[in-house]
């Protein structure tokens, strides 16, 4: 009888339009937001934090980017990969020529010049739909990662081509570089997470959100209610590209340290991402997180069952992780097209009625 | 006439065949495309696998000896025989056939009146799957592939167009195996014509690509028809397999073909077939060129790997449906 909305009298508007309006909801949410922030830190060790709950968070936020993209606008893109490298060359840009910048500045900034990137790419949707526009973030993946490797002054002519997060700290902790503690990679990468995902969440419920949505379902309708094409499609670009340009510039600044562009945004990054949103849910910001958690922790499962359980060499496990991971893709499009997001809410739906069928 | 100018003509020949060999990949995207509106990304892939049974047979490999060899602790490699080259294709195409079968049946079948979006996504699991399992089949190692296509430069062309140029210039170089894939490709190309004009299946085919409902209407069997055409898929997937495989070793990197097959596609358009060999002639000599023109002495070379996609994105600005694609007509 927890799970209800029967007794719950909403006494103002504001009250009536909350995200959760189900206190069981409600209580979950400031119970598990109470407990990645107060408990987590003092639990957490550097394997968790490098193997799973970086990758995990920074993920998080790349898959809400394109979510947006993809699953609010309904605008396809496989640049993720290309965007993410965006982010992490103007961060590392930002560190070099400005030390004494804060980190929490370095990593907004380079989400802005992201979603500059990103609208520039975005131009050309207003002509191009569906798969042709699929293809043609193909060409902002491959161009942007070719410009990183050719042009030596975006990784300031070191020979190895590689970038290297500096030293840097944030309220006299150290967040970049070797004397970093897991607590505090951890704490820094999820403040950005929380704020972003609370911004997203209230975006796409806003006028903004409708609008993306009104295009993802039919443009051209959308187009004669009064929606601007052009400044919906890019607002959703630019949005998109500055969270996947945060995501980028996590990724390499705390979680990498160090990144070659053709080895860590290569174009399977941007499949990854579009895997995480699938699985998880098109069009929700729960299905974000639930699907990067999916191919987070998958790969780690698989490798820890085969190679730490049954003892196989780790070739043999990486070609059984791709197998694996093909096919959990393919039985859970036939399953639940739908992703993660669905079966949670099939899950309330039923929890709302129990214990009567109907 | 300078060096240089004939210089030119050689890279647009060269681009020309380089075209065709993306055409070969860009075919088999462009007949699943418009026999079941599914965007087949697992089309390299299918070119690496069948390469890799190819070779496999070939040599008379034991599948998942690897796999064996880590579970039951022996060591097994091979059967100990060779096969001529023609069983082992007759062979490998047994196997694509299979595999189109188990696709229709265990993904297709159980996905029907899904958005095209997530068939594409279907694709992409199953082009991993196929990846892992190719690699867990025969072995992840660089393969040579020799089915006995003649390579290196071809003589005859080289001295009998020396004597265009002057002291400096020696002919055209082009490969052996890329006139041999030209030929294949106009065969491919031509018989796919006929079968799809003059045999019954090939009729029911085109119905199916018009309209899906008027072709079951007329009692055309939707699921035999996507097993027929993800069979030829695989057939020519196999010649994609083959050619690529002969010029640069059956390798993962092969299956990276299916991405560089996607601007080809847009060019050309994704229902056409002359489009794809055209958009793939286009893509072909456009970044040699381009290349030799401008991205080697002005932007640092490598321009190979962005610049089809660019030509794509920018043709696609002024003409969204592609050269010879249908004419994009939106309703409310």
């Amino acid at each position: 009888m927890l799970y209800r909305e029967a007794g719950d009298f909403k006494t103002s508007y504001a009250k009536d339009q909350q995200t959760f309006p189900i206190a069981f909801d409600r209580w979950g949410y400031f119970i598990t937001v109470a407990f990645a922030f107060l408990v987590v830190p003092f639990l957490i060790n550097d394997y968790w934090v490098n193997a799973v709950v970086l990758p995990f968070l920074i993920y998080s936020v790349a898959a809400i980017g394109l979510n947006i993209l993809t699953g609010y606008c309904g605008q396809v893109s496989l640049g993720t990969g290309g965007f993410m490298a965006v982010g992490a060359f103007s961060a590392y840009k930002l560190m070099t020529a400005f030390p004494e910048l804060s980190m929490i500045i370095v990593i907004l900034l380079s989400g802005g010049v992201t979603a500059f990137v990103g609208i520039l790419f975005g131009l050309p949707s207003l002509r191009i739909k569906g798969f042709y526009l699929a293809v043609a973030t193909l060409a902002a993946q491959f161009f942007l990662v070719w410009m990183f490797n050719k042009f030596p002054w975006f990784y300031n002519y070191s020979a190895s081509g590689q970038i290297s997060a500096p030293e840097r700290s944030v309220f006299g902790f150290a967040v970049t570089g070797a004397n970093v503690t897991p607590a505090v990679s951890y704490l820094f990468c999820l403040c950005f997470v929380f704020v972003l995902a609370w911004v997203a969440r209230n975006l796409t419920r806003g006028a903004n959100g409708r609008k993306w949505m009104a295009i993802r379902d039919m443009d051209i309708a959308a187009e004669i209610i009064g929606v601007d094409p052009l400044k919906t499609k890019l607002t959703a670009f630019g949005v998109s590209s500055f969270y996947i340009g945060i995501a980028g510039a996590l990724l390499f600044a705390i979680y990498l340290g160090a990144a070659e562009v053709g080895e860590a945004f290569d174009i399977s990054k941007s499949f990854l991402v579009l895997f995480m949103i699938i699985i998880g849910g098109l069009g929700s910001i729960f299905g974000s997180f639930a699907g990067a958690a999916f191919m987070v922790l998958m790969p780690v499962l698989l490798k820890n069952i085969m190679v730490g359980y049954l003892g196989w060499p780790t070739d043999l496990a990486s070609h059984f992780q791709f197998v694996i991971v093909g096919g959990l893709i393919v039985i859970f499009l036939i399953l639940e097209p739908h992703g993660f997001a669905q079966l949670w809410r099939l899950a309330k739906e039923k929890l709302r009625l129990w214990p009567f069928p109907h | 006439m300078s060096a240089d100018f004939y210089y030119a003509i050689e890279v647009i020949l060269n681009g020309l065949m380089a075209g065709v060999m993306y055409s070969l990949v860009a075919l088999g995207f462009v007949l699943i495309f418009k026999a079941s509106g599914i965007f087949n990304y697992a089309q390299g892939v299918m070119a690496l696998f069948a390469a890799l049974t190819l070779v496999g047979f070939q040599n008379g490999e034991i599948p998942f000896s690897h796999l064996i060899n880590a579970i039951f602790g022996t060591d097994v490699h091979h059967f100990g025989w060779h096969m001529p080259a023609f069983f082992a294709i007759l062979c490998a195409l047994a196997v694509m056939i299979l595999f189109a079968f188990l696709v229709e049946k265990y993904i297709l079948k159980h996905l029907v009146n899904q958005e095209p979006i997530i068939l594409f996504m279907a694709t992409i699991g199953l082009a991993y799957f196929m990846e892992g399992f190719g690699d867990l089949m025969w072995g992840a190692d660089i393969k040579k592939l020799d089915v006995g296509i003649p390579q290196g430069g071809n003589i005859w062309l080289e001295e009998n167009t020396a004597f265009l140029g002057g002291d400096d210039f020696y002919g055209f170089y082009i490969d052996n195996l890329d006139i041999w894939a030209t030929i294949f490709a106009a065969i491919l190309v031509i018989s796919l014509v006929i079968f799809s004009q003059y045999t019954k299946t090939g009729r029911a085919l085109r119905a199916v690509a018009d309209d899906h409902q008027a072709a079951l209407s007329v009692g055309i069997s939707l699921r035999s028809i996507w097993v027929i055409v993800w069979a030829i898929a695989g057939f020519v997937a196999l010649v994609a397999g083959i050619m690529w495989g002969s010029k640069s070793g059956v390798q993962f990197s092969l299956s990276l073909i299916a991405l560089k097959a996607l601007p080809v596609l847009m060019l050309g358009g994704f229902t056409s077939i002359p489009g794809a060999i055209i958009g793939g002639l286009i893509i072909g000599v456009g970044e040699k060129l381009f290349e030799f023109l401008i991205g080697a002495p002005f932007l640092g070379g490598a321009t190979e790997n962005w610049f089809a996609y660019m030509l794509a994105l920018l043709f696609l600005v002024f003409r969204p449906q592609g050269l010879f694609g249908e004419k994009i007509i939106e309703r409310v």
